[in-house]
């Protein structure tokens, strides 16, 4: 005989567990519907309106550009100052540029990139589909015969795509250049040389690494926050704690994917 | 004689181990207004998301228009909601899109009419509900009872040949309510529609109902004409349309039980739906 404390114990621990593998399943075939809606929707005479995606791409990527600039830069000049401190300990300070390239290109810019915009849009399209939600603006759009899929998820999803890697890009050239600027004036090079450097260490596998991993951030915030967004039940409140929650769950899925793909892409 | 527009066979409905419909059997004749009726928890949300085919019944059909609509393809189904027009309790307006633009959405997305032509039928429809000129405004901006009418406008926008209403006049004032009512009658006369209208207000359900549905915890209680439902002497029905409050049940173990909080059957609240 199981006693009642252990029996409520693992009573909770068995819901969870089921209510997790269910939240991962609806994940999976959310992001399968979108695929398909994405390709096949013409056939279905629902075509993904490209304004849409465009609309999409200005929120998440152009609006964004401002901010994106400011922290990558930041974060460039932070590398350099514990880089040449760092360095200094052996009197090697002339060799920062290497560590400040590779570890730039290939994990801060992505993840900078990804965790502002799990931050910035993750969170506003689960707090736009909750609300959705609880007004019944998607059971509207299913009666209207038009998939909520197809309307709501497919423009963010392919926005977030196409303008990760690109704001990913313009992260990683703008911290590189800050961090030229300072890495030059303290070790009395020009930013000539610093950049001749830069080239000569930086291969194209480098870039790409950075590039596909923020193309997986992309699906990731998307599918996150929709899935925080659709489960948002009871009322305001709830649409409040699925946002937080979806800001939480998108950021720790970053970090935890970039280790995955750190780990089985560079051994 | 045309088949039914509307077509409910014995339908029944769990969530969890609660029974919501019990053996929910109705119709509506072409270009007629039924009017369903009935007490908070009563089912009439739930049968009206049947009707919608947004909710899978545990058993029993639910014919739209002659077909079934949880057995039709993807397509089919798709091609049925665009001749059926809906019109939410809160309205369901897009927040993000101005009144002319939700109005709108439906021929964006299922026809291949120009903007042109788009734009004379919105403000059509506008006129219609008495809202011309106000396309431009937000929905946040528009009073409640103009938020329903935008709803109407939106439901009627493709010229479908049956609409639903969700408690179309609740939280409004008698007057706006009654001017709802009008509305429903006009779209009815001069479009020929069928309508399904869920409400519990008792004089608009008497003032638009060509028959009425009384639905009480999940059951029909009674189905007729408004004069039918009128004279009925079943005491519940004439409790509810004398707002009398229902004697409550006396059984002093149930109620002894309750205060202990023990539970008589595991419930289950229905999860939220997939989007």
């Amino acid at each position: 005989m199981i006693p009642p404390r252990l029996h409520h114990l693992l009573d909770r621990v068995g819901r969870a567990s089921i209510r997790s593998v269910e939240e991962f399943g609806f994940a999976a075939s959310l992001f399968g519907e979108a695929l398909w809606w994405l390709v096949m929707g013409r056939s279905r005479k629902q075509p993904v309106k490209l304004a849409s995606v465009v609309n999409q791409a200005m929120e998440v990527g152009i609006a964004a550009l401002p901010i994106i600039t400011i922290l990558s830069a930041t974060i460039g000049l932070m590398l350099a100052i514990q880089g040449i401190y760092t360095l200094r300990t052996f009197g090697a300070e002339s060799r920062v540029t290497l560590g400040i390239a590779l570890s730039t290109v290939r994990e801060f810019s992505p993840l900078i990139t990804g965790i502002l915009v799990a931050g910035r849009s993750g969170s506003a399209l689960a707090a736009r589909l909750g609300t959705m939600r609880i007004n019944q603006e998607i059971d509207s759009l299913t009666v209207m015969g038009i998939s909520p899929v197809r309307f709501l998820v497919v423009p963010p999803l392919v926005a977030m795509a196409v303008m990760m890697p690109l704001m990913t890009l313009w992260a990683d050239l703008v911290s590189l250049f800050a961090a030229g600027v300072y890495v030059s004036s303290q070790l009395q090079t020009s930013l000539a040389a610093y950049g001749d450097e830069l080239l000569t260490i930086l291969r194209v596998n480098d870039f790409m690494h950075g590039l596909a991993k923020s193309s997986i951030f992309a699906a990731l915030i998307t599918i996150v926050g929709v899935v925080n967004g659709a489960s948002v039940s009871g009322g305001a409140e709830g649409v409040g704690r699925m946002t937080t929650r979806s800001v939480v769950h998108a950021i720790s899925a970053i970090i935890i994917t970039d280790m995955v793909f750190a780990f089985m892409v560079t051994r | 004689m045309s088949a039914p527009s509307v077509e409910v066979r014995n339908l029944q409905t769990y969530y969890g181990t609660r029974h919501i419909l019990k053996n929910v059997s109705v119709e509506v004749q072409a270009g007629e207004i039924l009017v369903i009726m009935g007490g908070s928890g009563s089912g009439k949300t739930t049968l009206l998301n049947h009707l919608l085919g947004l909710l899978r019944p545990s058993s029993g059909t639910v014919r739209i228009l002659g077909q079934d609509i949880n057995a039709i393809s993807p397509e089919d189904k798709q091609e049925l909601r665009t001749k059926m027009g809906v019109a939410f309790q809160s309205g369901a307006l897009f927040s993000s899109m101005t009144v002319g633009d939700n109005i709108a959405l439906p021929l964006r997305e299922h026809t291949d009419l120009d903007e042109t032509t788009i734009g004379i039928v919105t403000r059509l429809k506008l006129e219609v509900v008495s809202l011309a000129g106000f396309e431009h405004l937000m929905p946040a901006e528009l009073s409640g009872g103009m938020v329903k009418r935008a709803a109407l406008a939106r439901a009627i926008v493709m010229d479908p040949k049956l609409l639903f209403c969700d408690e179309p006049s609740a939280g409004l004032d008698p007057v706006v309510a009654s001017s709802i009512d009008d509305l429903i009658l006009r779209l009815r006369d001069a479009m020929g529609m069928s309508m399904v209208v869920v409400t519990h207000d008792l004089d608009s359900a008497f003032k638009i109902a060509d028959r009425i549905c009384v639905l009480d915890k999940g059951e029909v209680l009674a189905l007729g004409t408004v004069d039918a439902i009128r004279s009925s002497p079943n005491e519940r029905i004439q409790n509810l349309l004398n707002r009398r409050t229902e004697e409550a049940e006396i059984d002093p173990d149930a109620y002894l039980r309750r205060l202990m909080g023990i539970k008589e059957g595991e419930e289950d609240e229905p999860q939220g739906k997939p989007i």
